[in-house]
C-alpha cells in the first residue's frame, strides 16, 4: 500500500467535484488515446470538462465531436480496433442510439470504457434519472457498474480500463452515475495522485490490432456455428469479469483505501426486511436504514454495484444469509 | 374626471394582455413564459411563422408542426397546433410518415441546426432528394444550445464552442447549398432580424409542392455569442444588419458563412420539380394504368393559394 494512502486516504486530495467532473478527472489521469462523443443531458458536463483538459494540453487525447451517438460508438469501435485506449460518454436516448454498436463492440471484444449519466428513456421526454438506459443495454455484452456517489463514479472510471482490458475480459465497460443526482451534485471527492492512477491503469496493448501489418478482416459474417462459438466466448468473458472485478477492487484498495464489492450488505445482520438498490438511492437508503435501526426496526440494505455480470450468487448469499425470509430469495 | 372606456376597463381587468395578445390564438399561452433566453432568435422565427399562418389563411386544423430535440425543439410544445416533439434528429422522418398518412396536412418541421443537420442530417438529405412534401424551417444558431454550446456541423470555422475551446477547425455545412444539391424545390435563408422576410418565405413555401427549406440565422446569446465574445442579442442584430446582403437567386455554392463574416440571404431556389407524391403517382400510373388510384392531394387548395 502506498505510504500516502495508508496515512490518510481521504485527506489532502479532497476536492469539491460533481460526479461528472470527477469522471472527467479520472479520464484526464488515464489519458485515453481517443474519446468520441456527442452531447446529451446529463452526460454533457463529463465530456465538456474533459474537453477543457484536452484544450489545456493536460492530456494528449484525440477528441472526436461526432454528429450522433451512433457515430460516437462507431468511431470508438474504429479507434479501439486500431489499438487505441478508447472512451466515450452518453445517457438515455444516446445510449439507446448506441446500442446497435455496443453489441458490435462487445462481440468484437473491444475494451471501450463508457461513462453514463443514467437518465430515463423517452417518452415522455424526461431528463432525470432512472436506470432504463442501463437496463436497455443489459444484454448487449457490456460490463456495467452503477455507482452510488461522485467518489464511486471517479473510482470506477479509474478501475474500468483495467477491467475492460483484462485479457480474460476484453469487453466494453459502462460506468453509470445517476443523472443530476450524481452528475450535477458537488461532493467532496478524493482523487488519487496522477502518477498513481497511471501506475494502476498501466499501458494498454490490444492483442489483435487491425493495423498490425498482418492483413485481417474484422467483423465479417459468421454462420450459426461460428456465431455460437463467439457468443460462448463472450459468455465466458462476462463470467470472468465478476472475478476480475473483485481482484481489481482489492488492488485498488491498496491505492485508495476504499474497497468495493459487487454486491454489498449494509446492516443486514438479523434484518427481517431489506431493500435491494443500485445507484444513488442506495446512499439515501443507508441513512434511512440507520434511522429505522435507531428506532429498533430490523432493516437493512443490499447494494448492487455490478449490474452486469449480475452477481447472482453473491446477492443471494448476501441477502439470504441474513434472513430466512422468502422475500429475499433471488 | 375622465370617462372610463370599455377598453380601459379591459386593461384594468388584465384582459388586454390575455385576450389582446396577437399570438394568443397561435400559442399555448398557459405554457408561457417560454424557456428561451433573452436575446435568443427562436421567438422571432415563431412569430414570423404565426404571421405567415395568419396571412395565408391556412386552416390550423390542417397544419402540423414537428420538432426534434433542442432549444428550437420546444416550438412543438408552444404552438397551439397539432404537433409532435420527436426524438433527437428524427423530426423529418416522423414528419414524412405524418405527411404520407395524411397528405391533406401541411406538415412543417421546425427544429435547430444540431437536430436537423447534425444527428438528423441523413434524414434531411434524403427528404430533399425525395422532394418530400414538407416545409423544413431550420433555426441555425451555430451551436447545441440546450446541452451547453457544443460545436455543431454549422459552427463556422475558428468559432469557439465548449467542445472546441481553441476554435472549430472542421468545415461547416452551407445549408442552402446542401438543400439545393439534394433537390429541394424551394430554398431561402434569412436572419432573425428579417422577420417579415421570414414570414414571406414561409407563405411562399405553403404554396410549394416538394420540399421547402428555410434557414434562419439566429443568435445564441447565452452560449455561442458569450463564448465568442460577440455581445448580446442586440449586437447580433447589428451584425445581421451590417453584414447581410440580399441576393435572390444567388449561386448556393457561394453562400457559406465564415465566422462573423458576410451573410448572403434571399430566395436562392424556387423550382417545380415533381414532389414525392407527384413522382409516385406518375410512376405508378404509368406502370399500372387505370388500376392505380392516385394517392394524396397534389394540387393546392384555394385557401392556401395566392
Amino acid at each position: 500500500m502506498p505510504a500516502e494512502a495508508r496515512e490518510n486516504p481521504l485527506s489532502a486530495r479532497m476536492q469539491l467535484l460533481t460526479g461528472a467532473e470527477a469522471a472527467a478527472h479520472a479520464m484526464r489521469q488515464i489519458n485515453p488515446d481517443v474519446v468520441s462523443v456527442y452531447p446529451i443531458t446529463p452526460q454533457t458536463p463529463i465530456i465538456q470538462t474533459f474537453a477543457k483538459f484536452v484544450a489545456d494540453g493536460e492530456v494528449d487525447t484525440e477528441i472526436i465531436n461526432v454528429e450522433s451517438e451512433h457515430s460516437a460508438m462507431s468511431a470508438a469501435v474504429g479507434a479501439a480496433q486500431a489499438g487505441a485506449r478508447t472512451m466515450t460518454a452518453t445517457a438515455s436516448q444516446g445510449l439507446a442510439l448506441m446500442i446497435e454498436i455496443v453489441y458490435i463492440a462487445a462481440s468484437m471484444r473491444l475494451p471501450i470504457v463508457m461513462a453514463v449519466g443514467n437518465r430515463a428513456l423517452s417518452g415522455p421526454i424526461n431528463i432525470h434519472c432512472d436506470h432504463a438506459d442501463s437496463m436497455l443495454a443489459r444484454d448487449s455484452g457490456m460490463v456495467q457498474i452503477l455507482t452510488e456517489n461522485a467518489q464511486e463514479a471517479y473510482d470506477f472510471m479509474v478501475i474500468a480500463p483495467r477491467l475492460a482490458e483484462h485479457p480474460e475480459v476484453m469487453l466494453p465497460v459502462l460506468v453509470g452515475q445517476d443523472g443530476f443526482t450524481i452528475t450535477h451534485s458537488a461532493e467532496p471527492v478524493s482523487l488519487l495522485p496522477d502518477e498513481q492512477v497511471r501506475r494502476f491503469v498501466g499501458d494498454y496493448r490490444i492483442p489483435y490490432p487491425l493495423l498490425s501489418g498482418e492483413v485481417v478482416t474484422q467483423g465479417p459474417f459468421a454462420m450459426p456455428d461460428y456465431y455460437f462459438e463467439i457468443k460462448a466466448q463472450q459468455v465466458r468473458a462476462m463470467q470472468a469479469a465478476a472475478q476480475v472485478f473483485d481482484d481489481l477492487s482489492e488492488a485498488y484498495e491498496a491505492y485508495s483505501g476504499r474497497r468495493y464489492q459487487a454486491v454489498e450488505g449494509y446492516r443486514l445482520d438479523d434484518a427481517d426486511r431489506a431493500l435491494i438498490l443500485m445507484g444513488s438511492s442506495a446512499g439515501t437508503a443507508k441513512d434511512v436504514v440507520d434511522q429505522l435501526r435507531a428506532k429498533g426496526e430490523k432493516v437493512g440494505l443490499a447494494q448492487v454495484r455490478l449490474f452486469r455480470p449480475f452477481p447472482a450468487a453473491a446477492s443471494s448469499s448476501t441477502v439470504s444469509a441474513s434472513s430466512p425470509s422468502p422475500a429475499f430469495s433471488l | 374626471m375622465t370617462e372610463t372606456t370599455a377598453e380601459d376597463q379591459e386593461y384594468a381587468d388584465g384582459e388586454d394582455f390575455i385576450e389582446g395578445n396577437p399570438m394568443a390564438n397561435f400559442l399555448r399561452m398557459e405554457r408561457m413564459p417560454h424557456i428561451w433566453c433573452p436575446g435568443c432568435g427562436i421567438g422571432t422565427v415563431v412569430t414570423s411563422f404565426a404571421e405567415a399562418v395568419k396571412k395565408s389563411g391556412i386552416d390550423m386544423d390542417k397544419l402540423a408542426v414537428v420538432s426534434g430535440i433542442g432549444c428550437t425543439g420546444r416550438v412543438a410544445g408552444y404552438v397551439n397546433l397539432d404537433s409532435f416533439h420527436t426524438t433527437h434528429g428524427r423530426p423529418i422522418a416522423f414528419a414524412t410518415g405524418l405527411k404520407l398518412a395524411n397528405p391533406e396536412l401541411k406538415v412543417v418541421v421546425f427544429s435547430g441546426d444540431g437536430d436537423i443537420m447534425g444527428i438528423g442530417g441523413n434524414h434531411f438529405i434524403h427528404a430533399a432528394r425525395r422532394n418530400m412534401d414538407l416545409i423544413v424551417i431550420c433555426v441555425n444558431n451555430f451551436t447545441y444550445g440546450m446541452t451547453g454550446g457544443q460545436v455543431t456541423p454549422t459552427t463556422p470555422k475558428t468559432a469557439n464552442a465548449s467542445t472546441a475551446p481553441h476554435g472549430n477547425f472542421e468545415n461547416a455545412f452551407s445549408l442552402p447549398f446542401l438543400a439545393d444539391a439534394c433537390g429541394a424545390n424551394y430554398v431561402a435563408r434569412w436572419t432573425s432580424l428579417h422577420a417579415r422576410r421570414i414570414t414571406g418565405s414561409i407563405q411562399e413555401a405553403f404554396n410549394k409542392k416538394g420540399l421547402s427549406f428555410i434557414e434562419v440565422i439566429t443568435p445564441c446569446t447565452t452560449l455561442y455569442a458569450r463564448r465568442n465574445r460577440l455581445g448580446d442579442g442586440l449586437d447580433a442584430l447589428q451584425y445581421y444588419h451590417d453584414k447581410s446582403e440580399i441576393k435572390h437567386g444567388a449561386d448556393t455554392r457561394e453562400v457559406d458563412i465564415g465566422f462573423q463574416d458576410k451573410i448572403i440571404m434571399g430566395k436562392f431556389v424556387d423550382r417545380d420539380n415533381p414532389s414525392f407524391l407527384e413522382a409516385m403517382n406518375t410512376q405508378f400510373s404509368t406502370v399500372m394504368g387505370d388500376d392505380y388510384q392516385l394517392y394524396g392531394k397534389t394540387e393546392c387548395e384555394g385557401d392556401c393559394g395566392e
